[in-house]
């Protein structure tokens, strides 16, 4: 078995019992990277000499036993929307194209405290606006079980490198299912944390009320050793909440006797594909047989959800992503006659299509006279969803949908089609709208080989429990598999 | 005051800058002046991803002026994003406030000089000030400072109660003052660090307003003045030509002396407010709320009345004291070290203390205490020295750390009461001056004076010259 094959915490063994170095392990993915990366584009900038740096720093770490935490060594990929110091960060957009920030987020210094090794940035959906990476400034991102497939998005870069060894465990951000729907069409582990467990300083916001942080791992193992590294408080962040955590890695168990589950029955009717539904429900069959209780249980105000959060999304992302203008940083349009006439050309020329659809999407949701139609209903809306999860957690710990109403789709395929393209949020939106933990497992395969996923809903701060869930799924029932590329 | 049958109504916004050591939303250093873009971060610069964290004190100050103002403090409420692309705002939006403000529904009272006039204040809200653009023979083009960018300022908005320029330069000047005294900003006109808006409408009495007129970059308390006649008579202009007023933003140019049209109301811009995602709500316990009201000090318009009723000043000058924080403040610890002649002290205050502070001179940069102030006033009052003699005095303790009763004596500046060296004095003088005398008892008081003048020139100025006059009168016969 290639190192690449392993998984982050067998390799945190490996490396601690000084079975390997860090140094060796990253030449082996860095190799991994030159020999796969050309067809499957998931990184839009790799740098080996720093990585290997990081790498050596690690090991001389480890060997002096100062390195407490497990991901001492560990080469780790990071979505092109997480602020690097001295590396260009371009959430995938011509805006960005030659922005490098002098800051890092919280996160990456968390990591690199750590001794994680960074090996580089992953493409994406620009600014995180998509579920196929198609609207990536740079390239589209294949997905490794399928070339002619999107990987999903925005992640779409994270996930496909950690489905085909090109990162061990990688970054994504999710808002409003990001690195759940691409963990499910790469065949990975994805968790998007309770809103406000991670940091999101040096995140570059999309929706700041719904975007999170989290992680890919190949199993609920690897998400956990990663999740316990990014979670806690920051005062950068007003609003990451001031709570301690216990360790998601130590206190993983497959013990789900007695757990009562609920069932949605919105998330598995229209517009959700037949073989979907069935592979998420053998998957809870499966649940049911370790002793699970399988409770069926209604969330009403689904069909509504999707609607509310592309405009309260939308809204956000029209003033968060108003600073791109050309004055400080990133592209600015040439020979320009005046500012007016710099702003337009700057924004009409940095942004692409569907990032300009969205930001006038939420500017005309705020306008004056539209406002209380559309951004005051959505929230209000939100609210009801988020009271039908609360008490829906009344009598259930976890709740349990498909991930993506469909296996991935082919390139091509929806990027003309906005409304089609939106519909790939559709199981995910609910979660980041009430603001809870959500995990997206691999639950079994289509006939032409392309995997499904299973998200499992938690109480709020409850990454523990939908964690243990997945964990218990993939002893018994197998989870990831590798891609053959 | 009416102008022309019409009165003109005015409703004021006034920015202040406040002087917390920090900037309200991230941990850089809140000053003015300093070199070009160094007061400045990720954060303030709105970099991608950075996130603001909220500046306690800054809600701390503006819940100081809310009490100040008579305000109701809504101590749960929330910041809104202001949006709009302009340069000088590296978000493109402004954190403020929108539908819930931190104070609203207060008033503050100004005193005028036929009464008082209370004033309604509307609301008052926290927001971050922007940076500024500079310009450069040397560039073609803008250049920006970002320093001021989250500096923080609050909003004071009132209800059109004004009824003319007066009473706005009143208005204001209180305002001014109170934020000095509960010392939340430096009120530096010059450094901009108190700016205002400026609504303007005028109406017939009894008729229903008229529309109003929003006067923008009006950067000093005259030009508010100059800016409201101005507007004023334009728009009576208007009306009288048969003409309606358009309501619309206009753009005071001082230098002219003229507004001129910014943008119609159809043109107004659309800051698409919502609630800002990355801060919580703001909620300040109800002990706080308290607390800081309790920790309020003496407010401006009590020290006038104050000094006013307990020491018999005009309100004229009463508020020229305390108008000036340090003024007032040596003014109390003089009465507070002895002076038991306030109304000659603020005479001295407004006089010669103001003479060499009006040069830039601070008291503390003197010799010069409150315990010294008081000694030499009641000198002159009671007589032991004379006025001129004071002022001698007042010259040298002001430039030396020097004891008050050797300067007197060393320099001989004492008062003669005594008796009879008075009476030999006067003697001397009605026998050289018989003319004089007889000129008086003739008829001709101003002879008097003449007479008085001549004991004090004999005596060197050391003569007492009311006891000289008395003594006079009594050997004339008078």
């Amino acid at each position: 078995m290639k190192l690449y094959e392993y998984s982050a915490h067998e390799l945190s063994e490996m490396l601690r019992e000084k079975k390997i170095s860090s140094v060796e392990l990253t030449k082996d993915i860095l190799s991994r990277i030159d020999e796969v990366d050309g067809r499957v584009n998931a990184y839009l900038n790799v740098d080996p000499e720093s990585s290997l740096k990081m790498a050596e720093n690690a090991d001389k770490l480890i060997s002096s036993g100062e390195a407490v935490s497990r991901l001492a060594g560990i080469p780790i990929g990071i979505k092109d929307n997480i602020s690097t110091k001295g590396v260009p960060t371009t959430c995938a957009s011509k805006m960005l194209e030659n922005y490098v920030p002098v800051f890092n987020a919280t996160v990456v210094d968390k990591l690199s405290q750590a001794g994680g090794v960074i090996l580089g940035k992953l493409n994406m959906d620009e600014f995180a606006m998509g579920s196929s990476t198609e609207t990536s400034y740079f390239k589209t991102t294949k997905n490794p079980f399928d070339l002619s497939c999107v990987p999903g998005g925005s992640s779409g870069g994270s996930a496909a490198a950690v489905s085909c060894g090109e990162a061990v465990i990688a970054l994504g951000s999710d808002t409003g299912g990001s690195i759940r729907q691409p963990a499910s069409l790469c065949g990975v582990v994805g968790l998007k944390p309770t809103y406000g467990r991670v940091s999101r300083y040096g995140l570059v916001a999309f929706a700041s009320s719904l975007d999170q942080i989290g992680s890919f791992g190949r199993n609920a193992k690897d998400v956990a050793l990663l999740q316990d590294e990014i979670s806690g408080h920051d005062p950068m962040d007003a609003t990451c909440a001031d709570r301690k955590y216990n360790s998601l890695y130590d206190n993983l168990s497959s013990d789900i006797s007695g757990l009562r589950i609920g069932i949605p029955k919105e998330y598995f009717g229209k517009g959700i594909k037949p073989e979907v539904a069935e592979s998420v429900m053998n998957a809870v069959n499966g649940l049911e047989k370790l002793g699970a209780k399988i409770v069926p249980i209604s969330l009403p105000s689904t069909d509504y959800a999707l609607s509310a959060y592309y405009i309260i999304a939308c809204a956000e992302a029209s003033s968060n992503l108003a600073r791109f203008d050309g004055v400080k940083y990133g592209y600015r349009a040439k020979d320009c006659d005046g500012l007016v006439d710099m702003y337009e050309r700057t924004r009409s020329e940095g942004f692409g299509r569907e990032v300009k659809r969205r930001i006038m999407l939420g500017t005309f949701v705020l306008s004056s006279g539209y406002f209380d139609a559309y951004y005051k209903k959505a929230k209000l809306l939100q609210k009801r969803i988020q009271q039908e999860f609360t008490d829906a957690f009344k009598s259930v710990y976890a709740i349990i949908t498909p991930t993506s109403p469909s296996e991935a789709f082919k390139i091509g395929d929806r990027i003309s089609d906005p409304l089609a393209m939106y519909a790939a949020d559709i199981c995910t939106v609910t979660v980041n709208i009430a603001g809870l933990p959500g995990l997206s497992v691999p639950c079994g395969y289509s006939d032409s080989g392309l995997p499904y996923g299973m998200q499992i809903i938690g109480r709020k701060f409850d990454e523990q429990t939908i964690l243990n869930i997945g964990y218990a799924h993939e002893l018994d029932m197998g989870g990831y598999k590798r891609p053959v590329l | 005051m009416l102008i022309k049958g019409y009165e003109v109504v005015v409703g004021l916004e006034v920015h202040a800058e406040l002087n917390t050591k920090t900037k309200i939303y991230c941990g850089c250093r809140n000053s003015f002046g300093l070199e070009v873009n160094t007061q400045v971060c990720p954060i303030c610069l709105g970099m991608p991803g950075t996130l603001p964290t909220l500046n306690e004190k800054v809600v701390e100050y503006a819940i100081k002026m809310g009490h100040a103002l008579n305000c109701k403090i809504n101590r749960i409420c929330k910041q809104d994003r202001k949006n709009y692309f302009y340069p000088d705002l590296p978000k493109s939006y402004q954190i403020s406030q929108a539908d819930i403000p931190l104070c609203e529904n207060g008033y503050l009272d100004v005193i005028m000089e036929d009464g008082v006039k209370r004033v309604g204040v509307e609301r008052i809200h926290i927001e971050e000030d922007a940076g500024k653009l500079l310009h450069s023979d040397k560039f073609d083009g803008s250049l920006v400072d970002f320093n001021r960018c989250g500096v923080p300022l609050i909003e004071i908005v009132s209800k059109p109660d004004m009824r003319g320029s007066a009473e706005a330069k009143a208005y204001l000047e209180t305002v001014r003052s109170i934020l000095k005294y509960i010392d939340i900003s430096d009120c530096k006109m010059q450094e901009g660090s108190i700016r205002c808006d400026v609504n303007v409408s005028v109406h017939k009495p009894g008729e229903p307003f008229g529309t109003r007129c929003e006067m923008k970059n009006v950067n000093s308390f005259s030009a508010a003045v100059r800016g409201i006649d101005y507007e004023a008579n334009r728009q009576i202009e208007v009306l009288e030509a048969g003409g309606t007023v358009t309501q619309e933003t206009r753009r005071w140019d001082d230098q002219k002396g003229i507004s001129v049209s910014m943008r119609s109301k159809e043109d107004a811009q659309d800051y698409r407010y919502f609630p800002e995602p990355d801060l919580l709500t703001i909620v300040v316990p109800e002990e706080k709320v308290k607390m800081l009201k309790e920790t309020l000090p003496e407010l401006p318009n009590a020290k006038i009345m104050r000094y006013s009723k307990s020491y018999g000043l005009s309100r004229y000058d009463a508020s020229m004291i305390v108008d000036v924080v340090e003024k007032s403040a040596f003014f109390e610890s003089a009465i507070e070290a002895g002076c038991k002649a306030p109304k000659l002290l603020a005479n001295w205050v407004l006089g010669e203390i103001s003479k060499f502070m009006n040069e830039g001179t601070a008291i503390t940069d003197t010799k010069l205490t409150p315990e010294k102030m008081a000694e030499l006033v009641n000198l002159i009052s009671d007589g032991k020295i004379s006025t001129a003699a004071g002022k001698t005095v007042f010259d040298i303790i002001v430039n030396e750390d020097r004891d008050i009763a050797e300067i007197i004596e060393e320099k001989g500046l004492a008062q003669v009461s005594d008796e009879s060296a008075l009476e030999a004095i006067a003697d001397e003088v009605l026998a050289a001056n018989e003319k004089s005398v007889s000129d008086y008892l003739s008829g001709k008081t101003n002879a008097l004076g003449y007479l008085v003048g001549q004991c004090m020139k004999a005596s060197k100025g050391k003569a007492n010259p009311g006891a000289m006059k008395e003594i006079i009168l009594r050997k004339i016969g008078g």
